[in-house]
C-alpha cells in the first residue's frame, strides 16, 4: 500500500515523499531528553532546512540519520526513523554500510592531512575500491560536482589543507558525494565561510539536489528561504512545525514559529 | 578625577606581577642556559689534551688500554647507538599499541586510567632498581634464551655464541622498559591531539574504527610519533646505570646481541672513579662526544615536535 502511496505521488513530485521517515523518535544523552516524540517525512531529491534556537536537537536528530550518535556513550533512542522503508536500526542493516549511504558534511570542515585526491577517495578505498580509472573517475564526478574542479584540477595531489576555507568546505562535500549516498546530511555547512563562499555552497545546494536528498541545518534564515523546499522548526528538542518553506516563512501556523524566524526570540 | 584614579590604581598594580614574573622567568631561563654553557666548557677544557694528543681519531679508534695510554672510544659508539636502537625496536611498537587502546575507547575510562598510571610510574623507577631487576630477573630469561638461539639460530650472526647473560641484549631489553613511558606519553598526547573532527569525518563516510585508526588517526598523529621515539632514543643513549650493570662494559666489538659490550655512558660511570691523567681526559673526550650526540637527537626531536604541533594547530 505505501509502494502504491509512494508511486502515485513520485508522479507530481521529483520523488517519493516518505523517502527518509522519522516516527515517534525519542533520544537522550544518558538521562537528559534532547529529541521528543519526533515525526516528519523527509522527501527524494528535495532540500529540508532544519531551523531553531541553539540546543533545541537539530544536530542531534541529523546525526541519528547516519547513526553518528552511536558514537557517544550513554545514549538511548525509541522509536524508528526509516530509510526507504527499511528501518535503519534494522540489525540487518550495518552502520558502516548505512553511512557509507548517508553523506554527512560538518560545520567546520574537516579534511584529513592527505591530498586532495586522497581526501575525495578514502571512501571509495576504505569500501575496497583499488582501480585506479574507478578512482580518477569519481575524483573529477565529486570535484565537479562540488564545483571545485576548475580551481584544483592542477593541484590534485597537493595537501588539502592548503585550501582556503570555502574550498575545504567543498572539498568536503566532494568527498562526501564520492561515495554516490542516497541523503547529504549537512551541519550549518556555512557557518564558518565568508558570503562569496556562502553563495558557492548554496547553488552547489541547488545543483545536488537533482541528486541526492538533501538536509541541512542552518541559523541563516535566508539561506533556509534561499535553499530550501521544506523547513522544520525545532524547539526545545520538540518539532514545532515542519511545512513548505514559502508557507513557513510568509505565513506560519505556529506562534513560536513566526516569533522565530522574524527574530523575536531569546 | 576621583574616578580617574581609582582606575590607575588598579593597573599599575597589575603591571608589577608580570613584570616581576617576567624578570625571574628571564633569570631562570638565563640561568639554565648559563649551565649548559658551563657544563660543556668545563667538559671541553678537561677534554682538550685528549683531543689534541687522539684528535677524531679517537673516534675511530677500537683500542681502550689505560696502563698504555692508548685510548679510543668506537665500540662505545657503536654500543651506544645500538643498545638505542634494538630498545627502540622493542619499545616503539609495545609504547604506540599502549597508546592508541589509552587514546581510543576500546577499555572503560578506569581501566584506561590505571594501565596509564602504571606505565608512567616506570618513569619514576630509580635506574639502579632497573639494572637490579635487570640482574635477577632479565639476566637469566636472556640466558636461557640465548642458550636456545645459539644452538638453533647460531648461524645468524646476531646470535652467534657463547651467549652471556650480561649482554648487549639484556641491556636493550631493560632500556625499552625504562624508555616505554617516554614512547607511550607522547604519542598519546599525539593521537588524543587529532581533533574529534577527523575522526568523525573518517567514521561518516563509513570508516571502520580500525579504519579510521590507521587510515586517518595515525597518520595524522605520525610526526608526534615520531618526533616520541626520537625523544625516547635521547632518553636510551644517555642512560648510564642500568646499562653499566647489564651490558658487560666490553670494548670487543661484536655482531652478537647475545656478547657483552659497552656504551659511553657506561664507560664514564666505570671508569672515572679510578682514573687518572690522560685518562680523565679521555673520559672527559667520551663524555663529549655523549653530550654532543644526546643535544642532536634530542633538539631533532624537539624540531619535530614543534613542527607537528604547527601541522596540527591548522586543521584543528
Ligand atoms: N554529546 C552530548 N552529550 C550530552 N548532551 C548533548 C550532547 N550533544 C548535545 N547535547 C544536548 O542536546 C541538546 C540538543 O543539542 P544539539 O547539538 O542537537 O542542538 P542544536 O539544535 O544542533 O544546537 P546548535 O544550533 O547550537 O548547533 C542540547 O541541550 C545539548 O546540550
Ligand atoms: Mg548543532
Amino acid at each position: 500500500m505505501t509502494e502504491d502511496a509512494a508511486r502515485s505521488s513520485a508522479t507530481q513530485t521529483p520523488g517519493r515523499p516518505d523517502f527518509l521517515t522519522v516516527r515517534n523518535f525519542d533520544f537522550f544523552y544518558g538521562k537528559k531528553q534532547a529529541l521528543f516524540d519526533i515525526n516528519m517525512d523527509i522527501p527524494e531529491k528535495r532540500v529540508t532546512a532544519f531551523i531553531g534556537p541553539s540546543g533545541c536537537g537539530k544536530s542531534t536528530l541529523l546525526r541519528n540519520f547516519n547513526r553518528m550518535n552511536e558514537l557517544i556513550e550513554g545514549v538511548h533512542y525509541s522509536g524508528d526513523i526509516k530509510l526507504l522503508g527499511q528501518s535503519i536500526y534494522n540489525k540487518e542493516v550495518e552502520v558502516i554500510a548505512l553511512r557509507r549511504s548517508i553523506g554527512m558534511v560538518f560545520q567546520k570542515s574537516n579534511p584529513f592531512p592527505k591530498s586532495i585526491y586522497e581526501n575525495i577517495v578514502y571512501g571509495l578505498r576504505i569500501s575496497g575500491e583499488k582501480k585506479k580509472s574507478v578512482l580518477d573517475e569519481a575524483v573529477e564526478r565529486s570535484l565537479r560536482g562540488a564545483a571545485l574542479w576548475d580551481e584544483v584540477k592542477d593541484r590534485l595531489h597537493e595537501s588539502a589543507l592548503g585550501l582556503s576555507g570555502g574550498q575545504m568546505q567543498r572539498l568536503c562535500i566532494a568527498r562526501a558525494i564520492a561515495n554516490r549516498p542516497k541523503v547529504l546530511l549537512m551541519d550549518e555547512p556555512c557557518s564558518a565561510l565568508d558570503p562569496i563562499a556562502t553563495v558557492k555552497v548554496e547553488e552547489l545546494i541547488h545543483e545536488l539536489k537533482q541528486e541526492f536528498t538533501i538536509v541541512i541545518v542552518t541559523h541563516n534564515m535566508q539561506q533556509a528561504t534561499r535553499c530550501s523546499d521544506k523547513t522544520a522548526f525545532f524547539y526545545l528538542g520538540k518539532l514545532i512545525e515542519y511545512a513548505e518553506t514559502q508557507k513557513i516563512f510568509s505565513n506560519p501556523g505556529q506562534k513560536q514559529t513566526e516569533d522565530y524566524i522574524t527574530g523575536r526570540f531569546g | 578625577m576621583s574616578r580617574e584614579s581609582s582606575d590607575s590604581k588598579p593597573i599599575a598594580e597589575v603591571r608589577v606581577g608580570p613584570d616581576l614574573f617576567h624578570a625571574l622567568c628571564w633569570v631562570a631561563s638565563a640561568l639554565a642556559v648559563a649551565t649548559l654553557a658551563w657544563i660543556i666548557y668545563e667538559i671541553v677544557t678537561s677534554a682538550w689534551p685528549a683531543i689534541q694528543k687522539f684528535g677524531f681519531g679517537f673516534l675511530g679508534s677500537s683500542s681502550w688500554v689505560p696502563n698504555r695510554e692508548v685510548f679510543g672510544v668506537f665500540p662505545f659508539i657503536v654500543g651506544t647507538v645500538a643498545s638505542s636502537f634494538i630498545a627502540i625496536l622493542f619499545a616503539f611498537p609495545l609504547g604506540l599499541a599502549i597508546a592508541i587502546f589509552l587514546s581510543e575507547n576500546f577499555l572503560p575510562a578506569p581501566v584506561r586510567q590505571v594501565i596509564r598510571f602504571v606505565v608512567e610510574m616506570l618513569a619514576a623507577i630509580p635506574s639502579v632498581v632497573f639494572g637490579l631487576w635487570g640482574i635477577f630477573v632479565v639476566i637469566p630469561i636472556i640466558k636461557i634464551f640465548g642458550d636456545w638461539a645459539v644452538k638453533n639460530l647460531g648461524g645468524v650472526p646476531i646470535f652467534s655464541g657463547p651467549a652471556y647473560g650480561n649482554s648487549m641484549l639484556t641491556a636493550s631489553v631493560v632500556l625499552a622498559l625504562m624508555i616505554l613511558p617516554t614512547v607511550t606519553a607522547i604519542s598519546r598526547n599525539a593521537l588524543t591531539a587529532v581533533p574529534k573532527t577527523l575522526r568523525e569525518g573518517a567514521y561518516a563516510l563509513g570508516a571502520t574504527r580500525w579504519e579510521a585508526i590507521l587510515g586517518v588517526i595515525l597518520p595524522t598523529a605520525a610526526p608526534g610519533v615520531v618526533a616520541a621515539t626520537i625523544l625516547a632514543l635521547g632518553r636510551a643513549m644517555g642512560e648510564t646505570m642500568a646499562v653499566a650493570m647489564l651490558i658487560g662494559n666490553s670494548s670487543r666489538l661484536s655482531w652478537s646481541l647475545l656478547s657483552p659490550g659497552g656504551t659511553l655512558a657506561g664507560l664514564l660511570a666505570n671508569q672515572f672513579g679510578e682514573a687518572e691523567g690522560l685518562q680523565v681526559n679521555s673520559l672527559m673526550y667520551a663524555a663529549l662526544i655523549l653530550v654532543v650526540i644526546t643535544l642532536f637527537v634530542n633538539v631533532l626531536g624537539e624540531l619535530v615536535l614543534r613542527y607537528t604541533q604547527s601541522q596540527t594547530a591548522g586543521i584543528r
